[in-house]
Formats: structure tokens, sequence, C-alpha cells
């Protein structure tokens, strides 16, 4: 059992070892998601949300730790 | 398919490939070392059978999952995955978090399973062996995930599973010729280039699951591959300690 959880974090930490950075992620997706609904006649606009918002967030992490 | 789509997939898959296998070797190679190579082949020889039973298991589910919902959901986790080893890439090689050293992950790890025999040799066999089935498995994950998420969708699964095995079978020869961790890889600078590949492929990725149609389509993932590129050199001069002036 203890190896079973030992491999589940293990696994969840491919994806998080950064809570905030992770989360960071999770909130630009999100961002992007919301433009893509409300703006439709311009989907370049989520596009444009996801990759700046990608680029500041890594920045912001890697400049502010 | 075209090689603006293919060639950052099987690059992807044979860099990010090349870099989980030097980890697993490094520990198969401490069990090997330690309790010899009955235990760290069979260990390393279960991990992959768990490996294929979970690929074949797995795989044939994700053709009926939606292409937008899947390209989302594979985006998003790229995202995560990529700038998880992006962002360490960048702290490593401005020296903020040490480099990561195969010899001393090679030495920790066979301290570590003589002071294991030292108290319970009996069973020390078993944990050997589980030491190695973990490191495959694990590690192994790793490199399925990233060859399912930069060929799943676009009918490149082929091309990048073949670049992800030959990255392994060319570790795997290194690794039984040199019977030593391969310490001289450039494990940064590698999972630097990855982690800025798979970053791309992420926005890449999610961008289509919302809708968003790319200009270029599959050359805007060399773009967004040069943007985290500029961005990532300019954090590690931003956050290099002035005492730091090589880069790895």
């Amino acid at each position: 059992m203890k190896t079973l959880i030992n491999i589940f974090r293990e696994l969840t930490g491919l994806f998080i070892d950064d809570g905030l950075f992770a989360l960071a992620i999770g909130v630009v997706v999100v961002l992007a998601a919301i433009v893509a609904a409300i703006a439709p006649a311009v989907p370049i606009a989520a596009g444009v949300v996801l990759l700046v918002g990608c680029l500041g967030v890594l920045l912001g992490n890697v400049t502010s730790g | 398919m075209t090689w603006a789509s293919v060639a950052p997939a099987v690059s992807a898959a044979f860099l990010s490939s090349l870099v989980e296998a030097v980890e697993a070797l490094t520990i198969v190679l401490s069990v090997a070392t330690v309790r010899g190579w009955r235990p760290a082949g069979l260990g390393a020889l279960a991990g992959l059978a768990t490996l294929a039973l979970i690929v074949l298991a797995l795989g044939p589910l994700l053709d009926r999952v939606p292409l937008h919902a899947l390209q989302l959901v594979i985006g998003v986790l790229l995202l995560l995955f990529g700038m998880r080893w992006l962002r360490k890439a960048i702290l490593r090689a401005a020296g903020v978090v040490p480099l990561h050293d195969e010899a001393l992950a090679f030495a920790n790890g066979t301290a570590a399973l003589r002071e294991q025999a030292r108290h319970r040799d009996a069973r020390l066999d078993w944990l050997a062996g589980l030491a190695s089935y973990k490191a495959m498995l694990l590690e192994g994950l790793e490199v399925v995930f990233v060859v399912i998420a930069v060929g799943a969708g676009r009918g490149l699964l082929v091309p990048a599973s073949i670049g992800a095995l030959a990255a392994c079978a060319l570790v795997a020869a290194a690794g039984f010729a040199v019977r030593r961790p391969l310490a001289r890889v450039p494990e940064n600078t590698l999972k630097f280039a990855v982690g800025v590949m798979l970053s791309a492929f992420g926005v890449f990725w999610t961008g289509e699951g919302l809708g968003v149609p790319w200009p270029g389509e599959d050359l805007a993932i060399l773009g967004f591959a040069a943007l985290f590129l500029i961005v990532a050199l300019a954090a590690v001069r931003l956050v290099r300690p002035p005492a730091v002036k090589a880069l790895p």
C-alpha cells in the first residue's frame, strides 16, 4: 500500500511540484477558455491570452522565487 | 503529416526519452552493482511489462475520446509537464538549483541499497528488484506520456514511438557497454530543450482544444518554441546570481 501511495505521489509529481506554478498555469488556461467563450468571433484572442499568459507565468515564477 | 509537425514530435520524444532512460539506467545499475543483474534485470523487465500492459489497455481508449477534448486534456498536461521541466532547467542553468548529477545519484542509490543490506539481507533481492521496477515504471510512464502527448490526435504516434524507442535503445546499449551511469550526458541542456518543445506543444494543443485557429497551423509550434526559448534564456540571465557565470 505504501509503495502504491509513493507511486501515486510520484505520478502527481510528474505534473506538479510547485503548486502555485501549476495553479497559475491552470488560471491562464481558464482565462483563455473564458475569452474563447465570450469572443467566438475573434478565436485567436484566446490563443494570445494562452501564449502570453504561459510565457508570463514562467518568467514571473522563476524571477520571483 | 508534414515535416513541420513530424520533426518536433520525433525530436521531443527522442530527447525526453533520452533523459528518462538515463535516469532509469542509473537506478538499474545501482541495483545491479549491489545485488547483481538478476534482481536488477527482473525488476526492469517487470517494469517494462507493466508499461506494455498500461499502453495496451489505455491505447484503444484514446480513439474513443472526442478530438477537441483529447487535445485540451493533453495540452494542459503538456503545459504542466513541459513548463515544470523548463522552470527547473532554467533554475539549474542559472545556478539557483544544483545540477542533477548521475554519478551522485548512482552513489546515493548504491549507498542506500548497501544500508538496507545491513539490516534485512533476506528481503534485499526483492527490495532491489522493486527499486529497479519502480524506476523503469515511473521513468517509462513519462516516456509513454510524452509519446502520446506529442503523437496522439495527429497520427504521429508511430514516428514519436520510434523516436522514443531509439533513445531507449541507445541508452540501454551505452549503459550495457560502459556499465556505469552516463554522467556525461548534458542532462540539463536536454531538459531545457525538451521543456521548450513540450511547452510549445502544450500551448498548441490547448489552443486547438479551445478552437484557436493558429496562424501557419503546425508551423506555429516552431514559433512558440522560439518564444519559449527566448523567454527561458532571458530568465536564466535575470535570475543567475552574479558569481555564477558559465552555462552548464
